[in-house]
């Protein structure tokens, strides 16, 4: 499979201190990947790097079929390219309806004039109504995004993300405050969503690791420790002192 | 207004889905009708002409209000600028006002003399009346086209355009902010207020441009009658400005914009160039401002550097804040309000109140009141006085949507957590 994106040699550090430190990281088209690490690991600045949010010292990232360097983007453009992230705490526009929130998200033209003569075709609206029964959340469409429970609001921003058709997705620990049941259909929608994308989760809770059943990237101190199948790196002895040993 | 996307039939009228602009534009429809049928120069004679001149200008407060509304209750940016474009929308059209008058008085004094004036002795004419208040007798640059009405309106729509697109670009581009935002267009405001000031701006200093009430050619018109087609322009702004407004809101731009406004981060990580829409937004709001301005001004008569310092623009905060941000008609009911009630309490026609030994006297006690009751909407009813048309539509149609708010059953109803 060809390579979506690559992430070589990558440094950034906060006041001195060192939160990614020569950095490398790869991943192929419809790949699901899990990156594992303990808290500091630099689990959140990789994502930020990838996203434009924050600039890194050195090193690479370049993205899709052209090679494009992502380090030159705004975030807007990056999000433009097919980059989707997920945060970590359910952050979806509370004040607005279920409908509107996934709208606002469908892959069309982002530009002022574009959205200021947008009107949703019928087209649209079934590919929001779809996307709604997918979360589980086509009887709330009219309600208020504010109003849904915390594993609802963490599907609908899932949703939301899907609505964007990103080429790669990135998961900021998904099952985050989310009951047993609520943690399954999340990782089946995440498993469905990496049949035609790439998907990055960054998750902290071994059992739903697991459950992915996919290649996983344990971080340590801003670099690779190990890398490799679940069953793999959790022999590892590095990755046992380091993160299960505790 | 919040569910327009998705849940309304798009077919039907814009204003059918959006029953709050029928009833705004029937209301203003009616209060037109009313207010000319009372007036002095086409109806009974109830209302004194400077009365309609002051319903006219809170109109146009009402315009500008809306503009701050879009651009501080939906898209999040605390300007405290807007006034500033107001004021220049004012100087545009006072311009051509000044000029044009001065001209026809200038021609006519001249046209005594035995040969006819040149067109030098014309403008040089015009130039030592509008300018020998502050010591000058040619025309700066700046009123290079104050001759020609077209250009002086285009100037009305353009200049408050422009600067704020300038001004947005450079401020949005480096990311600023929140209160930081608000500070810079306060400083531009102080800086434009305290460049006019000076003599030699161009634009006559603190003396302002003055006699905009009279309409050139038309001095035989009386003022009753100027003031209600005043009046009329300002009603008509006002609901183009309010379906204008209403449009921009109704569809995916205004989902945007309130996305901007309640995380800005996040719409940036769905792809939306967030600066390009602030950009957009200021500049369309400016214009928007200059526009009511230009209406404003020539019912006032006057414009002077002080109508653009900055408290001019804090008041306008408050307007929207009492009003209730974020929804179009709270926007119209603050400023109207206010200002009218501020009317009436500078005006000394408010009696005043005796507490013991303390007599409060409203001219120099209202701003006291003013503030306290900013102070108390923003604690208690941020949602401010269009809050209440909330509590009555809910005692009407509970707007359940049929749906428990939790996973369960038994948990939370809508309407209790709206409260």
């Amino acid at each position: 499979m060809n390579t979506l994106l690559e992430v070589s040699g990558v440094s950034v550090s906060f006041d001195g201190f060192k939160a990614i430190n020569n950095l490398s990281f790869q991943i192929a088209e419809h790949e699901l990947r899990a990156v594992i690490g303990p808290n500091g690991a630099g689990k959140t600045t990789f994502m930020d790097i990838i996203t434009g949010k924050t600039r890194p010292d050195e090193g690479r990232v370049s993205y899709g079929d052209k090679s494009v360097s992502l380090l030159s983007l705004s975030e807007s453009r990056i999000a433009q390219l097919g980059v989707g992230r997920k945060f970590q705490r359910p952050t979806v526009f509370e004040d607005q309806s279920v409908g509107d929130n996934l709208m606002m998200s469908l892959k069309k033209e982002r530009g002022p004039f574009a959205v200021l003569v947008f009107r949703p075709s019928d087209k649209d609206r079934a590919r929001v109504a779809e996307l709604a029964e997918e979360i589980g959340l086509s009887g709330a469409l009219d309600r208020k995004a504010g109003e849904l429970s915390h594993g609802q609001k963490q599907w609908l921003e899932i949703g939301m993300l899907l609505a964007q058709e990103p080429r790669l997705l990135l998961v900021d620990e998904p099952a985050a405050g989310m009951t047993p049941a609520e943690r399954e259909h999340t990782t089946d929608l995440l498993k469905a969503a990496a049949k035609t994308r790439a998907v990055v989760v960054v998750e902290h809770d071994m059992e739903f690791v697991r459950r992915l059943d996919c290649k996983v990237t344990v971080l340590h101190e801003g670099s690779v420790l190990a890398e490799g199948s679940i069953d793999h790196v959790t022999r590892n002895e590095e990755v046992i002192e380091v993160y299960l040993g505790r | 207004m919040t569910d327009a996307v998705l849940s309304q039939p798009s077919r039907s009228p814009f204003a059918m889905r959006h029953p709050s602009v029928l009833v705004f534009l029937v209301v203003l429809g009616l209060f037109t009708v009313a207010i000319t049928v009372l007036s002095e120069g086409f109806g009974l004679g109830m209302i004194s002409t400077s009365f309609v001149k002051t319903l006219g200008k809170t109109l146009c407060l009402c315009l500008v209000a809306l503009a701050m509304d879009l651009v501080w209750g939906y898209c999040g940016i605390l300007s405290l600028g807007h006034m500033a474009f107001f004021g220049i929308g004012g100087y545009a059209i006072g311009m051509w006002l000044m000029y044009e008058r001065t001209r026809l008085i200038v021609v006519d004094s001249l046209a005594a003399a035995e040969l006819p004036p040149t067109v030098q002795e014309i403008s040089d004419g015009i130039a030592t009346q509008i300018f020998g208040v502050v010591g000058a007798s040619e025309f700066p640059p700046i009123w290079a086209v104050a001759h020609s009405l077209p250009l002086q309106l285009a100037a009305v729509v353009l200049v408050p355009g422009l600067l704020a697109l300038i001004f947005g670009w450079l401020a949005f581009r480096s990311r600023v902010t929140g209160v930081y935002l608000s500070i810079l267009t306060q400083a531009m405001t102080l800086a434009l207020s305290l460049y006019l000031f000076q003599n030699d701006s161009g634009l006559r200093g603190n003396n302002g441009l003055s006699g905009l009430q009279n309409l050139p050619g038309l001095d035989d018109l009386p003022q009753s009658i100027v003031s209600v087609w005043f009046f009329w322009a300002s009603a008509l702004a006002l609901g183009a400005g309010y379906l204008f407004c209403a449009w921009l809101v109704s569809g995916k731009f205004g989902s945007v914009i309130r996305a901007i406004r309640d995380d800005e981060a996040r719409v940036r990580f769905l792809g939306y160039p967030v600066e390009g829409f602030k950009l957009l937004v200021f500049s369309v709001t400016a214009i928007i401002a200059g526009i009511a301005g230009a209406l404003y001004y020539p019912q006032a008569g006057i414009i002077n550097p002080a109508e653009i310092a900055p408290i001019a623009s804090i008041y306008l905060a408050v307007w929207v804040a009492i009003g209730g941000r974020g929804r179009l008609y709270g926007a119209v009911i603050g400023a109207a309000f206010v200002s009218l009630l501020s009317t009436w309490f500078t005006g000394g026609q408010a009696p005043d109140l005796v507490l013991g030994p303390l007599v409060v006297q409203w001219v120099d006690w209202w701003t006291v009141l003013l503030g306290l009751s900013f102070v108390a909407v923003t604690l208690f009813a941020p949602k401010g006085i269009g809050g209440l048309f909330d509590l009555i539509a809910d005692r009407r149609s509970p707007n359940r949507h049929g749906a428990a708010l939790g996973p369960d059953p038994g948990a939370l109803r809508e309407r209790e957590a709206s409260e």
